[in-house]
């Protein structure tokens, strides 16, 4: 039941299939929608913006332990409004979802946690930066001066698994798009979405067979919007990827029924962003897998022929499904190609 | 040959429409009560099982306070954060359009997932429950009953009756709840990293799953009573088809002896008679089950009635047919009848081929034979005392009414033995001593059908004799204990007590009544504020105090207990002492009586009861003030503050709705008594029917000595009303113990009151009338056959004479 009383917050009451992914298609019925030139400002941004129909704050670290043994850590905390703003209490119209998910090369770990906005349970805040659900938390521990996202100490768990993880960046907040304006279709319908990616992580695992540790890398996203699909696209294949060389790449696509896909992308070298389109990058599924009783693409081709990009990539393990009340693919990649790296891969309304 | 035999038996059946219409007709009225009682308690548990279901409250542990009312909701929100998966739910009991519901708050994104509530998810969904002013739930019955609500009430399944379920916010602002809830669900599943409680929480504390529910529990007492009504029925019932089996088995023994004599195996004939008898009691337990299910569904509504009102159990008011009840009435049916075929099967299995064939009914009963009964009676009454004496329970004391019952039963053939021995030694004359020896002759015959009658007789003496003795206490108690003129709920403590200000000037006193609800001894149930004012002092019955019991209670050093808690606890005045929840421990200072009300209650004084609870809701008040202002007052109130009509009631109005309860409460008792007197006269009129067509051997020879039809026909009729009369008359003692047992040793363990017993010969009178009419009826078939018999059919008992 959970999960479909949160289907409905999301889809506010529409199927998924006439209204894209999640219900992102359709009108904005009085939330506010992101505007060009907006310039974001922090650390107010940082926090939750109940005007807007839709916010994340998702994190995904690709680790290794001592034995090379490759894993991946998802940690978001989903805002979804019934109707624009907040209030204290039962009635504050916000719902708040937690995804977590642990990847290893045989087991896919996930749990999802939901809660009322204005009771405490739940919720995030700018200054000092704090965004929890229950006992899940990512928190900030940014020395003063320094962004709040700079560093954070997060930890989720379930029955069967947890996980605790420091993360510290060593580059500056990344903004997507026009300065942090990120298209999403070709009728220009857009959300605010910015990134941390230079994240090194440390930490530790709880798996059924006892702790881990590890480090790696993470890259933190930051998005929020009011309708950021149109009507008649169904879902999205993303990829977040730290190259070799020092070089991050965030790699969209959103399929459109029977027209072409809208593509964009980051490329992100020298601490410095630029964006790219349809006309430089170019995604394409390889392979598919059947996962959770859908033929799911599994391995993809990217090329960025201006970069002299030409890659596979490859999932540490094929069966990354979150079933969670709107499940998805979310799971750490390796790349192989022209370039080597690794990073986190999206799929979702493959229904 | 077993083709032949079979004909050859059925035709007994053919030749005999009417003892066979007797068989059918006993066993399927049997069958009917029983299974109509079997139908009525599994709707009534499906019920309570719903309920109990509920929110899961039947497989999930639960948060609870240790020792307080309410738990606040910052204490969900620290004990999500450290690990627990908990769900918050607040309860409590509201009028809702004019209907007094449960309303249930739940928050839908934590609730465990469970049936009954996927209907949230339909028509605007999360935001339109959650969304004041929300949306309520409740199963399409109560929804249908709450269509005047200010709120939107939508039908879902699932639900039990009499609840509604809404969102937690909403729930906190209808029950006027701020920042409380009423316990936490534990989802099973919980994370491996989480805080202890107590670290957590210590003023919580954690209970098991509650998967008898507290409902069943609570009715059991109710149910069990209706069971063994039903039982009552039924044995009365078999009665009549062990007398109809057995003449038909004493009838059938020539034809019997010729199938053996010509070659069918005794095997083969048993293998026939069963099925036969099989076959009969499949057809007569169907016809049961389907009247069973036409009495039950007339007197569900009653029974639902009763269980909202005795003990706040929502019960549907319509039956549905399940397979657990007419399945166990068809079972019961073949069971009985082959129970009471028993003893014919095995003599007919052991039946010597070349044995005489005439019918034995017309053997004197033998001395030996009731001096056998006479002891077994004995033996019986005897462990009836044992029970009274030490047995203790619900089911010691049905079992010692069952012993009493069978110990009577067994009893009565002795006793109008003696009693017709004594008249036929005083009686004059060659006809009326003639009289009195035939009817001592005919007892064997019918006396099952005279045991019949005699239970169902004691059986309403001692119902009537309860529920009489009930209504007059009641109605006193109800006098003294409603002493207050007009009785005012507020809908929230700031109207409550603007309501206060506005009527302290207009009255002589308003006296408030307010309660917590908490745990008593280990059971659910409420702690009242009780004023000090000469209203109580004056007017409260205590059955049971100590020194100057209100004036302690008004300082504080002592509480008052209604006798349920008393009684259940141990708990007087003198050295009880009772745990207040969340209060202290007091001596108990006196008790009440406390009638209709299954819980334990106690009472503490207003200022103590301010200080240990304040957050006590403060709204019901009793008024004190001139009977000729009350009216006036009352209007008064309604029109300055807007009150419903329910909110403010009268003293007349009080009583009338409980006394409406209480007449609620035995209403089905009383229709199952009317129905076993029913079942009882069947038994009677087979028994007389089957014997008279045997009894042509008997009065023919009186017939040619001289007596005329009509007179004979008279006499059987005198004979009918005399052995109703003696029933009637043994029946009275009988009853008079059932009605002492019911009221000092079943109320006391069903309810936990104990009543004077009150005697009302008038009833008795009626009853005995009803007892001779029912006898006349009975006897009336037959004689009026005798009245018109042709005389050529007594003239052929001599030429048949064997």
């Amino acid at each position: 039941m959970n999960a479909r009383l949160a289907a409905l917050a999301l889809l506010a009451a529409a199927p998924v299939h006439a209204q894209g992914f999640a219900g992102m298609g359709g009108d904005a019925e009085g939330f506010r929608l992101p505007e060009r030139g907006a310039e974001l400002r922090f650390p107010e941004d940082h926090g939750p913006h109940p005007e807007y129909r839709i916010e994340w704050w998702y994190l995904t670290a690709n680790l290794e332990d001592g034995e090379g043994t490759e894993y991946g850590v998802q940690w978001t905390l989903f805002r979804a409004a019934l109707a624009p703003g907040a209030a204290e209490g039962w009635a504050s119209p916000q719902v708040w979802i937690g995804h977590a998910g642990l990847t290893s090369p045989d087991t896919h770990h996930a749990a999802e946690r939901m809660a009322r906005d204005g009771t405490g349970q739940a919720g995030v805040t700018a200054a000092p930066f704090a965004a929890w659900i229950d006992e899940w938390h990512m928190t900030g521990a940014a020395p003063d001066g320094a962004d709040a996202l700079d560093a954070l100490e997060l930890a989720a768990g379930a029955e069967a698994f947890g996980y605790r993880l420091s993360v510290e960046a060593d580059g500056p907040l990344i903004f997507h798009g026009d300065d942090g304006y990120s298209v999403k279709s070709d009728s220009g319908v857009a959300s605010y979405y910015y990134s941390q990616p230079h994240y090194r992580a440390e930490g530790v695992l709880r798996l059924p067979g006892g702790e881990v540790a590890v480090e790696g890398v993470a890259w933190l996203d930051r998005e929020w919007s009011s309708q950021p699909l149109e009507g008649d696209q169904s879902g999205w294949d993303w990829f977040s990827l730290h190259l070799e060389g020092g070089v991050r790449l965030m790699a969209a696509q959103v399929r459109e029924g029977a027209a072409t896909d809208f593509v964009a992308g980051t490329w992100i070298e020298d601490d410095t962003a630029t964006p790219l389109t349809r006309e430089d990058l170019a995604l394409t599924p390889l392979e598919t897998a059947t996962v959770a009783g859908r033929d799911v693409p599994v391995r993809w081709r990217i090329e960025l022929p201006a970069r002299d990009l030409d890659i596979t990539t490859e999932p540490v393990n094929p069966d990354s499904w979150m079933e969670m009340f709107v499940p998805y693919w979310e799971g750490p990649v390796r790349a192989s190609g022209s370039h080597t790296g690794r990073g986190f891969m999206e799929l979702t309304g493959y229904e | 040959m077993r083709r032949a035999a079979l004909a050859a038996l059925l035709s007994h059946w053919r030749a005999r429409p009417l003892q066979l219409a007797m068989l059918v007709v006993g066993l399927a009225l049997a069958t009917a009560l029983w299974s109509g009682v079997q139908a009525i308690n599994a709707e009534a548990r499906a019920s309570y099982a719903e309920a109990a279901a509920t929110l899961g409250q039947d497989r999930l542990a639960r948060l609870v306070p240790a020792d307080a009312a309410h738990i606040d909701e910052a204490d969900f929100v620290a004990l999500r954060r450290a690990g627990w998966r908990v769900a918050p739910v607040l309860e409590g009991r509201m009028r809702l359009g004019g209907e007094r519901v449960t309303v249930m708050g739940i928050d839908p994104l934590t609730a465990p997932p469970q049936a009954g509530l996927a209907a949230l998810t339909e028509g605007d969904g999360l935001a339109g429950f959650t969304t004041p002013p929300g949306r309520g739930f409740a199963a399409p019955e109560t929804a249908a009953e709450l269509a005047a609500a200010d709120l939107e009430i939508a039908p879902a399944r699932g639900i039990a009756p009499g609840i509604v379920i809404v969102d937690i916010g909403i729930a906190q602002t209808l029950l006027d709840a701020p920042g409380r809830l009423s316990h936490l669900q534990v989802h099973p599943d919980q994370p491996a990293a989480r805080a202890d409680l107590a670290a957590v929480a210590p003023h919580l504390e954690q209970r098991p799953p509650d998967d008898a529910g507290e409902l069943a529990r609570l009715t059991d007492s109710f149910h069990l009573n209706l069971t063994a009504f039903g039982f009552l029925s039924f044995a009365v019932g078999l009665f009549i088809v062990h007398s109809a089996v057995g003449l038909a088995f004493e009838q059938r023994r020539p034809v019997f002896r010729t199938l053996r004599a010509l070659g069918l195996p005794g095997r083969s004939l048993m293998v026939l008679l069963v099925a036969e008898l099989a076959a009969l009691a499949l057809l007569a337990g169907a016809l049961g089950v389907a009247l069973g299910y036409g009495v039950a569904a007339v007197l569900m509504p009653g029974v639902a009635a009763t269980l909202g009102g005795l003990y706040g159990a929502e019960v549907a008011g319509s039956v549905v047919l399940r397979p657990e009840w007419w399945l166990s009435g068809l079972a019961i049916a073949l069971g009985g009848t082959l129970a009471a075929a028993a003893r014919d099967l095995w003599r007919t299995a052991r039946l010597p081929v070349l044995a005489a064939a005439r019918p034995r009914a017309w053997a004197l009963i033998s001395e030996r034979r009731l001096a056998l009964q006479l002891g077994a009676a004995v033996v019986l009454a005897l462990v009836a005392v044992v029970l009274a004496r030490v047995g203790g329970g619900l089911i010691a004391g049905f079992t010692m009414l069952g012993a009493l019952l069978l110990a009577a039963a067994l009893a009565l053939p002795v006793l109008l033995y003696a009693v017709l021995r004594a008249a036929q030694a005083l009686a004059r004359g060659p006809v009326a001593q003639w009289f009195w020896a035939d009817t001592r002759q005919q007892l064997p015959g019918l006396s099952l059908a005279l045991m019949a009658l005699l239970l169902a007789l004691a059986a309403n003496i001692g119902v009537g004799t309860m529920v009489s003795s009930f209504r007059l206490t009641f109605t006193g108690w109800l006098d003294q204990r409603l002493a207050a003129e007009l009785y005012v709920t507020a809908r929230s403590d700031a109207e409550a007590e603007a309501i206060r200000d506005w009527l302290a000037p207009r009255t002589e006193a308003v006296l408030p009544i307010w309660y917590v609800e908490g745990e008593l001894a280990g059971r659910p149930g409420r702690v009242y504020s009780v004023a000090d004012h000469g209203t109580y002092r004056d007017h409260w019955p205590l059955i049971d105090a100590g020194d100057a019991p209100w004036e302690r209670v008004a300082a504080g050093e002592g509480v008052l207990v209604n006798e349920q808690l008393a009684r259940a606890a141990g708990l007087w005045s003198g050295d009880g002492r009772l745990d207040l929840p969340g209060g202290p421990e007091l001596p108990v200072v006196g008790v009440y009586s406390d009638y209709g009300n299954p819980q334990p209650q106690a009472m503490l004084g207003l200022d103590s009861f301010t200080r240990h609870y304040p957050d006590a809701p403060q709204r019901q008040h009793g008024v004190r003030a001139p009977p000729g202002a009350v009216p006036d007052l009352a209007a008064g109130l309604r029109d300055r503050f807007d009150l419903p009509a329910p909110n403010v009631t009268d003293q007349a109005e009080a009583k009338r709705i409980s006394l409406a309860v209480f007449e609620r409460t035995f209403t089905v008792t009383r229709a199952l008594n009317v129905l076993t007197l029913g079942v009882a006269g069947v038994a009677l009129l087979a028994s007389l029917v089957t014997l008279s067509g045997m009894r042509l051997a008997q009065l023919a020879p009186v017939w040619a000595a001289g007596l005329g039809r009509a007179r004979l026909a008279r006499l059987e009729l005198w004979r009918a009303l005399a052995l109703a009369g003696f029933t009637a008359l043994a029946a009275l003692p009988v009853g008079l113990v059932l009605a002492w047992v019911l009221l000092a040793v079943i109320n006391v363990e069903a309810f936990g009151w104990r009543l004077p017993m009150h005697v009302f010969p008038a009833d008795w009178v009626r009853l005995g009338a009803l007892a001779l009419v029912t006898g006349a009826l009975a006897a009336a078939a037959p004689a009026l056959r005798l009245a018109r018999i042709a005389p050529a059919q007594l003239v052929k008992v001599f030429a048949h004479e064997r």
